[in-house]
């Protein structure tokens, strides 16, 4: 890596009091750039864990000077400190409020803002070097961007989330001192139509096990037949402690509602299995099924695409060789 | 309520996502094109509020020529009146669609835009924010309900397992995602409305952004073959194997 390196801002997003493992991941990709100072919205910051990832200084705007989500807000505090650190990069984590605030930075500050960033790299000058996301990460785009600030999101389902703590190879220093991370209280200077957009909050409706956490995820395509047919799926979900999750034309004929669909316009899912019963594999639902650490699929064509994506497939149709498979779960 | 849905024409990629020699653009001689999803239930969620509290809908779409096919797509789902802004084949950016898409907006009185969340295939995530700015209007993001109430509308979304509601007031540019509605297939009077309805055009300027494309490739990893367990309910025993061996059962 040559030139000088970067000196930017990171958003961080919160799980609870604890950094969210998507901002930690967008950290991970922070630190080969430069040195990169976090920004939290919060009445306090979680220094240790923040040091943990390399993080020497933290910016806290506090509740009283901007409570809850505003996005344009949000965006104006991090042009506004920006400008006072002289940041060179501003980034945060490829998710729904990460992609929202640096677009609503890119619109204030007319500069280009590159999403779902899977390497970034200095190139001398305003220039960076980076690759991006296309077709929710089924196509990789190698681009350059030049501006005075590099604005951009981390596809945080590509990049890992590694602690500067453990270095890959050497020896691990010492645990991280929490002392070492200075914060800095911000008041950032905000106009009025800046918190036009806010969010009000309460608990979502939907309960059960989430699909984007869900351990296993027993999928049910086209092949399941129509809307009666998932009984089977829901138990065979039940036996291995996961969830059922559909492709698109399911959800598109209305037999499972949307919130089920894996898949580039539904949920990305990581989970140990996806078991895929049914499904062909569309391009739109290896999108959302690519991060499982094993994929089986069940299907009656050979030549269907998702074999081209599982490790294991039986051939063959899900309305027998799923109840078969039940059965022989429920004997061990 | 006039409201604007703008909409994009990308490839229907099937089982395969390959790229054209020269690394540019995505092969698409063995496949059509079709308007991106998310805008698919714009289109719907406009016409669902216009059939309900009266008013129009335009389409707009900024692409080649060709893209008339998605326009005329988007009429026979219900929308009344359809805008080409014509480009060169070249790729025009977050910054520069958003200001050509600007100055539609400035020409009619709408009371509210509606876009995709991102598009299908290059995924900026901004131009609905860019175009809220240009305009000076709120905006709200990955809207999966939406409901209009006199002079604003309520948006609402989901963030880590809590509803999140915003309430804009009108004019407004929201971007939804699919979900929000079940989108309706086109009915032959529809269709036929479709292929007579005029079609405004305009060819808004090129211009370079400080962010550029160099090549496209597919990623390498994971295009290994599944290995056959076997045919049908013989296949179970090995199924359960494997199931075992990756600590799957407890």
């Amino acid at each position: 890596m040559g030139g000088a390196l970067v000196s930017g801002l990171c958003l961080i997003e919160l799980d609870g009091a604890a950094p969210a493992d998507a901002s930690l991941r967008a950290l991970t990709l922070a630190r080969s750039i430069g040195d990169v100072s976090a920004v939290v919205f919060a009445s306090a910051a979680p220094q240790e864990a923040l040091a943990s990832y390399g993080v020497t200084d933290v910016y806290l705007i506090e509740p009283g000077s901007l409570e809850g989500y505003a996005p344009q807000a949000w965006a104006r505090t991090l042009a506004g400190l920006a400008t006072e650190t002289g940041a060179t990069a501003v980034l945060a984590a490829g998710t729904d409020r990460g992609n929202e605030v640096l677009a609503h930075l890119g619109a204030i500050t007319g500069l280009p803002m590159a999403a779902n960033c899977t390497l970034v790299s200095p190139d001398g000058g305003q220039t960076h070097r980076l690759v991006r996301h296309r077709w929710a990460g089924l196509l990789l785009e190698d681009a350059v961007m030049e501006a005075p600030v590099a604005m951009f999101t981390v596809a945080t389902d590509s990049v890992a989330n590694v602690s500067a703590a453990l270095p890959s190879g050497g020896t691990p220093p010492g645990p991280p001192v929490p002392s070492a991370i200075q914060v800095h209280v911000h008041k950032p200077e905000l106009a009025e139509a800046d918190l036009v957009v806010r969010a009000a909050e309460s608990p979502a409706g939907a309960g059960g096990a989430s699909l984007a956490t869900a351990r296993v995820v027993v999928g049910g395509g086209r092949g399941v037949g129509g809307p009666d047919g998932f009984a089977p799926l829901e138990e065979l979900a039940g036996l291995l402690g996961g969830v059922v999750g559909v492709s698109r034309v399911v959800t598109s004929e209305g037999w499972r509602p949307h919130k089920q669909q894996v898949g580039q316009t539904g949920t990305k899912i990581t989970p140990e299995l996806y078991l895929a019963c049914g499904i062909s594999g569309a391009i739109q639902h290896i999108a959302g099924c690519a991060g499982a650490k094993h994929i089986i699929a069940i299907n009656t064509d050979p030549g269907a695409p998702i074999l081209a994506h599982a490790d294991f497939a039986v051939i063959g149709d899900l309305h027998q060789v799923i109840p078969a498979l039940i059965q022989a779960l429920r004997a061990r | 309520m006039e409201i604007l849905v703008c909409i994009k024409r990308v490839p229907t990629v099937g089982g395969k996502i390959a790229v054209t020699p020269d690394g540019q653009e995505v092969d698409t001689r063995a496949s059509g094109f079709s308007i991106s999803p998310h805008e698919e239930c714009a289109v719907e969620e406009a016409v669902q509020i216009t059939e309900r509290d009266g008013g129009s809908v335009s389409v707009l779409t900024l692409g080649p020529e060709a893209a008339i096919e998605q326009l005329r797509g988007a009429l026979a789902l219900g929308a009344h009146r359809a805008v080409l802004l014509e480009t060169d084949g070249r790729e025009f950016g977050p910054i520069a669609t958003a200001t050509a898409i600007a100055a539609e907006v400035r020409t009619h009185p709408y009371d509210l835009v509606l876009l995709g969340n991102e598009a299908a295939d290059t995924g900026d995530y901004q131009v609905g924010v860019r175009l809220a700015h240009e305009l000076g209007w709120p905006v709200a993001t990955g809207i999966k309900n939406l409901s209009v109430s006199s002079g604003g509308v309520v948006a609402r979304r989901e963030y880590r397992g809590v509803e999140e509601a915003y309430s804009l007031p009108l004019p407004a540019v929201v971007t939804v995602k699919e979900g929000i509605n079940l989108p309706r297939y086109p009915s032959l009077p529809g269709r036929l409305r479709a292929k007579r309805a005029p079609v405004d055009r305009s060819s808004p300027a090129f211009a370079a952004e400080g962010l550029r494309k160099q090549a496209l490739r597919v990623p390498e990893s994971s295009h290994h073959q599944a290995e056959v367990l076997g045919e049908g309910v013989d296949a179970v025993p090995g199924l359960v194997r494997v199931l075992e061996e990756w600590g799957v059962l407890s």
